[in-house]
């Protein structure tokens, strides 16, 4: 049943000055690379959009980069969109397009990156920027039957837009609206799922699942049912309550989106952080992706209906929660980060009895995992079921656990480290049958991981300062990065002069992930759904922002 | 296979004896801040200042705390001098501010309450300890509560998160659909007040304003066991928070 990954070989790594140089090479007089800013390595600024296209196929392709996102900014006069591409080992790498604020379309990159598909459509709903040449924009996070056309909210002229007393607050929706439906063979019809689903313990997410009978056809998600415009709310707030918000937008993850927030302050500021708030940082780090995996395997062995299983992985999730309260006061790690370093700090006896609490939870998963793999009931209904094969994860840019399991072996502690992971050793797991199985065997090995590097954390901790002034804040833009427990989470900050967040752009693995889940969908039977769904353990919520 | 069952028995059984007995153990809840003593009205209004999101008030020698608005930010916990009071306890939930009276469900519920959860923009997190209740720890089978998948069958409307404007019409709609008689129980800070994400042109900051609510649990998360309390109270086995008294009348 197991089988060890094949020996696949790892893609070259590159020098930022051969990436440079290659782009230089092929694109010479319409690009200026240079070296770029808060966090980028290289910046390829465009003089003409319409050499966009190539020169980013040339990144995700030939150079073996990821696809980062997309950061749109109005800033006075013009837009300024950087799309960014890591190159593992050496580090961001952006293509900077400007160009005048009465520009209202420029070229869409998605038919090169299919990874950029669904920032393109952000984009256009957010911002009113058409994309040339993209298949299918609108309808996205601002839902037809209830939006007007032409609102563009996260524009800057638009500010009057967002007063809460405008009439098209507390509209009715369009009854006449109509889902697009494709699939016309005879006797197809559509299944509607959620929002609302599983008594409403499912997070708010719409499934539009076409079928003509047994197998699901065509699978489109409906996102953005818990859009709340945190980028937008951020704007003209000063950095210690967006740190709220960035705290709060996606419990599941709510300590890598926080600290991935500080470091971007931190690097505007150029604030060194102390050593035991960095070794600190990756103890509570590793301590929420044990904690969510533990929650994601529940989910899983949930969706099966097997329940004793069920409950044996809420035990140890629930033990989780109660050894992150007891050993920061917080169930879901709030309030613990700060510009700087953290807010408080923790005794030699609260860190061993930790442990003692992990040790404890990486014995019962053990015991877990070694039950479920011979417990062929539940195997059947994971093997050879969701599969996203490594050709298609490159494609579509799959990255987190989920990425993992179908050889795209992407992890920004290795990749790209942040808080010295550099010096810690452990492994990032890789498989590549891409099933419902290897998801599950990466979560189990994962969580493995993180105890290792809990343990590593406790052992370097130094008596020290906690945390480093990061004051006054001028203005300054800069990217921060960390590996969320589902993958990446990439957040872009701008401050102005006077310090205030001018523009925040927040990138999660779940709207990366999200875009590739009708992948694992399509072709499978209705009742695989449910299971394809638990073993992917997206969160809507953290894709909604 | 069957060692499942055998597996199912050695774990012994782990629910909490809440109700019957207060759940002690370590970590079931983060605590909250309470009204505090300080020695001058300078430390007070010092201790007040520190809350990022106006929840604590200086009054004289002493600082209140506005539970509707707080999300446990710890700012007021472990932080400079001086901080407040914090306590472990999780019996929270309390009426609306504006209502007076607590009437519970009919009598015939008090032992089957069939409860519809929504998630109307919540950050995962209220949502998640929501779900908690189903599990071994708190188990709420056992005093006759159960999560139903359609509103036709709901007695109890549980609702998560600020009220996004794209789940408001799916909200109400669940509300409309659900047979009287019926309570809806607004959980977590962001479903009182909206939390940090307040009003804005894509959150109605908070489900009173799209709904009647009947109770309120404060917390940001509120923990699986104030949750259940809230489950109790609506029943009419625990008095909201103020209504001691009166319960104790009754019964």
């Amino acid at each position: 049943m197991m089988v060890t990954p094949a020996p696949l070989t790892a893609p070259k790594k590159l020098e930022i000055e051969e990436i440079a140089a290659a782009v230089r090479d092929r694109f010479g007089p319409a690009v200026l690379v240079s070296r770029g800013q808060g966090g980028v390595v290289l910046s390829v600024s465009l003089f003409e959009p319409t050499t966009h296209p190539p020169i980013s196929k040339m990144l995700f392709w030939d150079m073996g980069c990821s696809f980062g996102g997309i950061v749109v900014e109005e800033l006075k006069g013009k837009w300024r969109l950087s799309y960014l591409f890591l190159s593992a080992g050496c580090g961001w790498v952006e293509v900077l397009v400007e160009a005048p604020s009465t520009v209202s379309a420029l070229p869409s990159i998605s038919s090169e990156v299919h990874a950029a598909d669904w920032h393109e459509r952000e984009a256009e709903d957010l911002f009113g920027l058409r994309f040339e040449g993209h298949p299918r924009l609108g309808d996205f996070i601002l839902h037809d039957q209830m939006w007007p056309e032409g609102v563009a909210p996260h524009r800057k002229l638009h500010r009057e837009l967002i007063d809460v007393h405008q009439e098209h607050f507390r509209r009715r929706p369009n009854s006449e609206w109509r889902p697009l439906l494709v699939v016309q063979d005879p006797g197809a019809f559509a299944m509607p799922v959620g929002p609302i689903y599983e008594g409403g313990l499912g997070q708010s997410v719409h499934f539009l699942l076409e079928t003509v009978g047994e197998d699901v056809v065509r699978a489109v998600p409906r996102l953005f049912y818990n859009f709340r415009a945190v980028e937008k709310i951020a704007e003209e707030q000063p950095v210690s309550r967006v740190l709220l918000l960035a705290e709060r937008f996606a419990a599941t993850s709510s300590f890598a989106h926080s600290l991935a927030f500080c470091l971007a302050v931190e690097r505007i500021s150029s604030t060194q952080v102390p050593a035991r708030a960095k070794n600190l940082r990756i103890l509570l780090s590793e301590l929420e992706r044990l904690r969510h995996h533990a929650g994601a395997i529940t989910g899983i062995c949930e969706s099966t209906a097997l329940s004793v299983a069920t409950s044996q992985a809420a035990i140890i999730e629930e033990r989780l929660l109660r050894a992150c309260c007891q050993f920061t006061g917080h169930r879901y790690l709030f309030g613990l980060n700060t510009p700087g370093g953290l807010r408080r700090d923790f005794s030699a006896e609260s860190c061993t009895e930790l442990l003692k609490a992990i040790d404890r939870a990486v014995a019962d998963l053990h015991a877990l995992e070694d039950g479920l793999y011979f417990t062929s009931s539940f195997l059947d209904r994971l093997e050879d079921v969701g599969i996203v094969d490594p050709d298609k994860a490159r494609d579509l840019n799959f990255v987190g656990p989920v990425g993992r399991a179908s050889a795209c072996s992407g992890d920004l502690r290795r990749d790209c480290p942040y808080e010295g992971y550099e010096t810690y050793q452990f492994e990032v797991p890789r498989e590549i049958e891409g099933d419902g199985y290897a998801r599950l065997r990466i979560l189990f090995q994962e969580a493995y991981q993180s105890a290792r590097l809990v343990q590593q954390a406790t052992h370097r901790l130094e008596p020290g300062q906690i945390s480093a002034p990061c004051e006054p804040l001028s203005g300054g833009v800069a990217l921060g990065w960390a590996e969320a427990p589902i993958g990446p989470a990439l957040h872009w900050l701008r401050l102005d002069a006077s310090g205030l967040v001018e523009r925040y752009r927040v990138m999660t693995a779940s709207f990366n992930n999200w875009l590739g889940f009708r992948v694992a969908v399509e072709d499978f039977a209705f009742q695989d759904f449910p299971i394809i769904l638990a073993t992917f353990g997206l969160s809507p919520t953290e894709c909604d922002r | 296979m069957s060692f499942w069952f055998w597996r199912g028995l050695q774990k012994g059984v782990q629910t909490t004896r809440y109700p019957r007995a207060y759940e002690n153990a370590a970590g079931v809840t983060p605590g909250r801040p309470v009204a505090t003593q300080f020695s001058s009205a300078h430390e007070a209004a010092l201790a007040a200042q520190v809350c990022p999101v106006g929840a604590i008030t200086p009054q004289d020698n002493s600082a209140r705390v506005n539970l509707a608005l707080c999300i446990h930010c710890q700012r007021c916990h472990f932080g400079d001098e001086p901080v407040m009071e914090w306590r472990s306890d999780y019996e929270w939930t309390r009426l609306p501010d504006t209502q007076q009276r607590y009437e519970p469900l009919p009598k015939a519920y008090k032992r089957s309450l069939h409860i519809i959860v929504v998630d109307a923009g919540d950050c995962g997190a209220c949502l998640h300890e929501v779900k908690q209740l189903n599990t071994p720890f708190y188990n709420m089978h056992r005093l006759g509560m159960f999560f139903t998948a359609t509103p036709r069958a709901a007695d109890l409307l549980v609702v998560v998160g600020p009220v996004s404007e794209n789940m408001r019409v799916p909200l109400l709609k669940t509300y409309e659909a659900m047979p009287n008689p019926k309570k809806v129980l607004a959980v977590g800070t962001c479903a009182i007040s909206g939390g940090i994400f307040g009003q804005s042109f894509v959150s109605a900051g908070g489900v009173s304003s799209i709904l009647p609510v009947d109770l309120e649990i404060p917390g940001d998360p509120a923990p699986p066991l104030a949750i259940l309390h809230g489950l109790l109270v609506v029943t009419g086995r625990k008095a909201p928070v103020g209504h001691e008294s009166a319960s104790e009348r009754s019964s």
